[in-house]
Parts: C-alpha cells; sequence; structure tokens
C-alpha cells in the first residue's frame, strides 16, 4: 500500500474510541484506497458499526487517539453532514424512519445540499436520475412517495440505502451489514446495484457477518476485526476460510495479538 | 426572530428593535373610561358602539385572569403599561438603513415582496397599493361583496354590522374578548350576499392595511345563503410590532349552505402575548373552517371555535402551533354541536423545539337530545429534544347514544439517530429538523393554499436555523 498516495485513500490510523467507559476500537488501522473494495468480517459486538459510524462523524463517541484522513485531509473535527458533503456516506445496518418526509424529497435534499449555493436541482433531470437508479435496483416506483424507510421491511430498507449510494455518488462507501434481513434474490439486486458503483473513484468498505455477500460483492481485501482490532488481513480467500473455520481461533488470539502493522 | 421572551415588564413602544416615532393621536397608556371615550372621539362611533365599548370595560375588569387553567405567565401582562389606541396616520415611521440586517435577511428569505417588506418593517406608514387593492375591492364589489374596514362597517353598513356583531362571541366570553370588544379598531368586514362564491381568497387587503395590523382587531365575516368564500389573514413574515399584547376577536357567521374558510398563518416575535378569540356559526348544512398556524409569541391562547345551529352544519378547525425556546403555544378548538347530524373534525399538531411548550385543549360538546352528531379529534405532539414539554386537555362531553366520537393522540420525538442519519445524507442539522418538522405536518399542510404552504415550509425552516445557531 506504499504506492497509494494520501490524496486518494481514506486512512485509519491507531483509532482509538470509547462510549462511556468502555473502549470499543482498540487500536485499529487501516486503508482503503480508490478503486478498491476492503470487507471487515468479524463477530457480533467486535465494533464494526461503531468503526462505521465513528467515520461518519456520530456525536455519541469518544474518539480518544488516532486519526482519520480522508484524501489527506484530517475530517475528525468535521460535523457528519460536512464528511458526507465531502463524499462519505454510509449505509446504516439500522436506517431511521422518518415519517412523514418522502424518499423523493429527502433524496432531492441530500441531492440539493451537494450544489453549490444558488444553484437549483432541475427537477425532471432528478427524476429521471432517480427512476434510472431504482430500475437498477428493482424498486417499484411507488416507492417514491412513501416515507423513508417508514413501513418498511428489512430489506426494502436496505435497498434503499443503496439506492441513496447509487444516487449521491461518493468517493467513500461504508456498508453496514448491507445483507441483513436479505434474501439471496434481494440480495443479488443489491450486490448488482452495490458493482455498478466500483470503479476508479470510489473506495468502498463492506463490512459483513457472513461470507455470503462476499460471493457477489468480490472484495479486494479482507479484514478480520475481534475485540475492537484487525487481527488478520487478507486476500478474497480469507472469506472462505472464516466460513469454515469462524472466529473462534481469533478470539483467543486477541490477548497476545500485536498491533496489526499496516503497510 | 427573537428567540428570548423578553423580560417581564412590557415596554410600551418598543418592539424588538427601537427607532423613532411620531405619533399625533395617542391615546397615552393605560386604561380608563377616558382612554375609551378617546378612542371613541376620533373613530367618531355612534352612540351605540361607545355604550357597548364602556360596558365592556366593565366586563373586562369584573373579570378574573384566567390563571386558575391557563398560563401563570398571564400575570405578566401591565393593563397600565400598554398604549390602547395609535391611530391610523401615526403608525410609527422608520428609516429601511435602520432596520437590523437580519431583519432584511428574513424578508428576503421568505421572499416578500421589496414593498411590503418595508411596509412590516414599519417604514412606511401606508403601504401603497391601492391599485391592487381597489381591483380586488372591484372585482367582489361587483358580485355585491362588502369587503371594508371593521369601522366602515359599522358605519355605513349598520343594518348587518349591528345584527351580528358581538353575537357570536358575546363580550364577556373571556377576559380578552371584553378588552378588545372595549378597545377595538381596524380588522375587516366581509359580507357575502346569497349564492356568490368569490373565487379568489381575499387576502391581499389585510396584507396592505395598516389598521389590520393593530393589537386589538376585531373582524366580522357573514356569509349569506348557499354563498362562499375564503380568507386569509396575515403573513408569514415575522410582525415587528410594537405592541406587546395582541388581543383580537374574530366572528363568522355561515347562513344555510354556506362554506366559510379562515385561513391565518402567524409568526409573532418572542414578546408577545398573543390572545385571541375566534368563533363562527354555521346555519343548516353549512361549514365554517379554520386553519390556524401559529408560530412565535410569548404566550398565544388561541381555540377557534365553530358552533353548529342547523342540522347538518360542518365545523373544522386544522390547526399547526410551533412552540420555540421559551415560546408557550396554549392553542385547541371547541366544537359546540347544536342540532342533528352535525359533524367536526378537529386536527391539531403541535411542535415544541428546546425550552418551548405546547398545550392542547379541545371541547367538544354533543348534548343529549341530538342524534347522529359525529366528532374527529387528531392532536399530535412533535417534540425536538428532551427538554421540550407538551400537554393534552381533551375535554369530550357527549351524551346520548346515537353519537360518535373519535380520538387519537399521539407524541413523538425527533431522535437524535434521526438527525444524525439524515446529516449523513448532507443536510445541516438545522435542514435536517425542518424536513422532520415538515415531515410532520406534511399532510396537514397539503390541504392548504399552495402559497401558504410554501410560505410555511420556508418558515419552519428559518425557525429551526434559529434554534440550531
Ligand atoms: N451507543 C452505544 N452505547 C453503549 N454501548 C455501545 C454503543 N454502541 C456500541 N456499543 C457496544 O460496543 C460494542 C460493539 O458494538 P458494535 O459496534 O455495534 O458491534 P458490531 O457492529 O461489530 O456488532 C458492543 O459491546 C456494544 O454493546
Ligand atoms: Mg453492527
Amino acid at each position: 500500500m506504499f504506492c497509494v498516495p494520501q490524496m486518494s485513500q481514506l486512512s485509519i490510523t491507531n483509532l482509538r474510541v470509547s462510549i462511556g467507559e468502555q473502549e470499543i476500537i482498540r487500536g485499529l488501522s487501516l486503508a482503503i484506497p480508490k478503486g478498491e473494495v476492503h470487507a471487515i468480517m468479524g463477530p457480533n459486538g467486535s465494533g464494526k458499526s461503531t468503526l462505521a459510524k465513528v467515520l461518519a462523524g456520530h456525536p455519541d463517541y469518544k474518539v480518544t487517539s488516532g486519526e482519520i484522513l480522508m484524501d489527506g485531509e484530517n475530517i475528525m473535527e468535521l460535523a457528519p453532514d460536512e464528511r458526507a458533503r465531502k463524499g462519505l456516506f454510509l449505509a446504516f445496518q439500522y436506517p431511521s424512519e422518518i415519517p412523514g418526509v418522502t424518499i423523493a424529497n429527502f433524496l432531492r435534499a441530500a441531492v440539493q445540499a451537494r450544489m453549490p449555493e444558488g444553484e437549483e436541482l432541475e427537477a425532471t433531470d432528478y427524476y429521471a436520475r432517480l427512476y434510472e437508479k431504482m430500475d437498477l435496483l428493482e424498486m417499484d416506483r411507488s416507492f417514491t412517495s412513501r416515507s423513508v424507510n417508514e413501513g418498511f421491511s428489512g430489506g426494502e430498507k436496505k435497498r434503499n440505502e443503496i439506492l441513496q449510494l447509487a444516487m449521491l455518488e461518493p468517493k467513500y462507501a461504508v456498508l453496514d451489514e448491507t445483507d441483513s434481513g436479505l434474501d439471496i434474490d434481494a440480495l443479488k439486486v443489491v450486490a448488482h446495484g452495490v458493482n455498478v458503483m466500483r470503479g476508479p473513484g470510489r473506495g468502498i468498505l463492506v463490512i459483513t457477518h457472513y461470507q455470503r455477500l462476499l460471493d457477489y460483492i468480490i472484495p479486494d481485501h479482507v479484514h478480520v476485526m475481534v475485540q475492537g482490532r484487525i487481527v488478520r488481513s487478507g486476500g478474497k480467500e480469507l472469506a472462505l476460510e472464516l466460513e469454515e473455520k469462524g472466529y473462534e481461533s481469533y478470539e483467543e488470539v486477541k490477548t497476545t495479538a500485536r498491533e496489526p502493522a499496516l503497510a | 426572530m427573537v428567540k428570548e421572551a423578553s423580560p417581564l415588564e412590557i415596554e410600551r413602544n418598543v418592539g424588538n428593535f427601537a427607532y423613532p416615532e411620531t405619533h399625533t393621536h395617542d391615546a397615552g397608556v393605560g386604561l380608563t373610561e377616558k382612554t375609551i371615550h378617546f378612542i371613541s372621539d376620533i373613530k367618531e362611533d355612534p352612540d351605540w358602539v361607545r355604550e357597548f365599548r364602556l360596558k365592556a370595560y366593565k366586563t373586562f375588569l369584573s373579570k378574573p385572569m384566567p390563571t386558575h387553567w391557563a398560563s401563570k405567565d398571564l400575570e405578566a401582562i401591565v393593563f397600565d403599561n400598554i398604549r390602547y389606541y395609535l391611530s391610523g396616520g401615526t403608525q410609527p415611521k422608520r428609516n429601511w438603513e435602520d432596520v437590523p440586517d437580519d431583519v432584511k435577511r428574513t424578508f428576503e428569505r421568505l421572499g416578500i415582496p421589496e414593498q411590503e417588506r418595508k411596509f412590516l418593517a414599519g417604514v412606511e406608514a401606508q403601504f401603497d397599493s391601492e391599485a391592487v387593492y381597489s381591483n380586488i375591492k372591484k372585482a367582489v364589489g361587483e358580485q355585491g361583496v362588502i369587503f371594508v374596514g371593521s369601522a366602515e362597517g359599522l358605519k355605513n353598513h349598520p343594518e348587518i354590522f349591528r345584527k351580528w356583531f358581538g353575537k357570536v362571541i358575546p363580550v364577556g366570553d373571556n377576559k380578552f374578548s371584553a378588552l378588545n370588544s372595549a378597545v377595538f379598531s381596524g380588522g375587516s368586514f366581509i359580507y357575502v350576499p346569497p349564492g356568490v362564491k368569490v373565487k379568489h381568497p381575499l387576502q391581499a387587503y389585510f396584507r396592505i392595511n395598516a389598521e389590520n395590523f393593530g393589537q386589538f382587531e376585531r373582524t366580522l365575516i357573514i356569509c349569506d345563503e348557499g354563498s362562499e368564500l375564503t380568507y386569509m389573514e396575515g403573513c408569514t413574515a415575522p410582525k415587528f410590532n410594537t405592541a406587546t399584547l395582541h388581543s383580537a376577536v374574530v366572528e363568522l357567521v355561515a347562513m344555510k349552505g354556506a362554506k366559510l374558510q379562515y385561513i391565518t398563518v402567524q409568526n409573532w416575535s418572542s414578546n408577545v402575548f398573543n390572545l385571541v378569540t375566534k368563533r363562527g356559526i354555521a346555519h343548516e348544512d353549512a361549514e365554517v373552517k379554520w386553519i390556524d398556524c401559529n408560530i412565535g409569541s410569548r404566550l398565544t391562547m388561541k381555540y377557534p371555535g365553530v358552533i353548529m345551529k342547523g342540522r347538518r352544519a360542518r365545523g373544522e378547525v386544522l390547526s399547526i402551533a410551533l412552540a420555540g425556546d421559551g415560546q408557550h403555544q396554549d392553542t385547541g378548538a371547541k366544537m359546540v354541536h347544536a342540532a342533528d347530524e352535525t359533524t367536526s373534525n378537529i386536527i391539531s399538531k403541535s411542535i415544541s423545539i428546546g425550552q418551548g411548550r405546547a398545550t392542547y385543549r379541545g371541547l367538544v360538546q354533543i348534548p343529549k337530545h341530538l342524534k347522529n352528531c359525529k366528532n374527529n379529534t387528531e392532536c399530535d405532539a412533535l417534540l425536538i429534544n428532551s427538554t421540550s414539554r407538551t400537554d393534552t386537555y381533551p375535554a369530550i362531553t357527549v351524551r346520548g347514544t346515537g353519537n360518535s366520537v373519535q380520538h387519537e393522540a399521539s407524541v413523538s420525538q425527533v431522535s437524535a439517530e434521526q438527525i444524525f442519519y439524515m446529516q449523513q445524507r448532507g443536510l445541516t442539522e438545522a435542514q435536517a429538523m425542518s424536513l422532520s418538522v415538515n415531515g410532520f405536518v406534511n399532510d396537514l399542510v397539503r390541504q392548504f393554499p399552495m402559497e401558504y404552504s410554501v410560505e410555511l415550509k420556508r418558515l419552519i425552516e428559518l425557525e429551526m436555523e434559529g434554534s440550531v445557531g
């Protein structure tokens, strides 16, 4: 990874995060260069969602040390919306419901928020793009007039997250357990939506509990996260190995593991 | 919009910002019989009006403050410190240059036309759009519609005015209706003849006529048999009023088969006590509908009502109240069923932000001897942050069988997770909050005329920006 310039990666160095007295992320380093898809796998409670939310700037978590750079810029002091407008996207494990606000209006506000001041979003262009992305994700047009996530099934919520990803075209996307709640057909559709988004201008971090998703979104690198640390990194075959052996061996290793070297 | 409630002392002539002023007809401060005579003299009231005022003044004095059921904050009103009359030509004047920048920006954001901005900021005594006004007057005048100020109404159309004036809302209804009856000036008088359907909402007049921005306006609207009218009051621009007490009385009469809709969107600065009595009578097959949006003020007390007097009459109140930090919106509705097969509908939505407080009071009466009456009441409260407070006091008195009542209430929160979710999509905290609030009122606002819903949406955005700081 030496060859990747700071300017085109999302890099996390020696990150430590606590909530209350409890330390959840305990010295984590990771770099996601543009053009690559990285996967983080780990057991429940290992701190994967915490990492995702800390990247996005969630106010509940306290970063006690470490650094997060996006294209070389320290984003630690930025508000969540500033990070988002700079090109960071998080597909939530548990997306919030926003009663009364339609998907169309919500996304429109989000797209508008990325435009220079004084510029107005052209309604017809907007709807053309929205429908195109919905078709890609095999979503019914009637979705646009439903309130964001309200009364959605688990699968519909996840699809809606990927729709937003597709519309907002971020530089870096973190997908937190996007596979949970999806049946196999829906999983394929969503994975396709993500694969379309892959490209040289975008870094993607896929967080998952199961190997299954990685059959469809094939990662360039796989990292194993246990108890707030990355305990092993490897290629896509690592996912298969984990599927077979589980995380147990790592959970024993954790007490003796040294800080994982990134580079 | 100023967020802080003013200290308890009520300032007489100074609103949220100061400016030089000149008054030629000024009743001075405080309220005595002399003040009433002063007002009656200037307005050249007929004797019956003068007597009406004097009697109302006595009623006002005899009535206690309704602090036993309403807010103790009412005690902060010092009646002796208030100025009860400033004549038309004596509206305060100031230079546009003296208007603070943030006020100017607010007008700009609300898209208020240049001329109106000046007027609203108190720069111009009389907003000169006589042309617009006379066009409206001409158009409706050809249909026989009377549309004048209340002073002109009582002078030139006593036969209609007197018949209904003070009949829908008796002087002694409450302390503030009595106060208004004693010192009223300004407001509108409208009469729509039988069968006339006024196409466009009557509104412009209110926006441009200085007198109607008075503290104690009095409006009386009569829709004769089978006629239709929509009337719009107020404006979403914050009123940089000099007055800290606003106490209006609005009476509506819908004769057989008439339809009357009264829309209010008001945005008060946070030093104002806004204590308003609004009520309508619906005769057989008639409909009275109140759409009422209250934003700002220190304390608003307002419970629009409908008395359904004739068979199959309908009453409706749709209201939105937004209580910002330090503000109290005490609003609701009153539905009095007085004939068979009458139906009423109340939908109330309140939003409380920070220390803001919203109270809903509903009163629905269906006496025992009536048949097939229906009421539907929905009150929803939205809290933005945990210190907000909301109370509901529905008083539904339904007697007899054969009548049906449905009541639903909900309280929801804009959670930190929701805000974070929206921020993650690139919206600022303020944008996220205003989107949530707009979502909350959305189904109600959809029933408003287009122009008003757009203004309301912008206004909510501004309010949220202010509350995030
Ligand atoms: N807001 C929170 N308050 C308290 N504990 C939390 C909070 N968020 C996460 N945790 C704790 O941090 C640990 C990691 O949680 P999480 O990041 O959700 O793990 P994962 O996504 O890997 O399942 C868990 O022990 C969880 O209980
Ligand atoms: Mg998780």
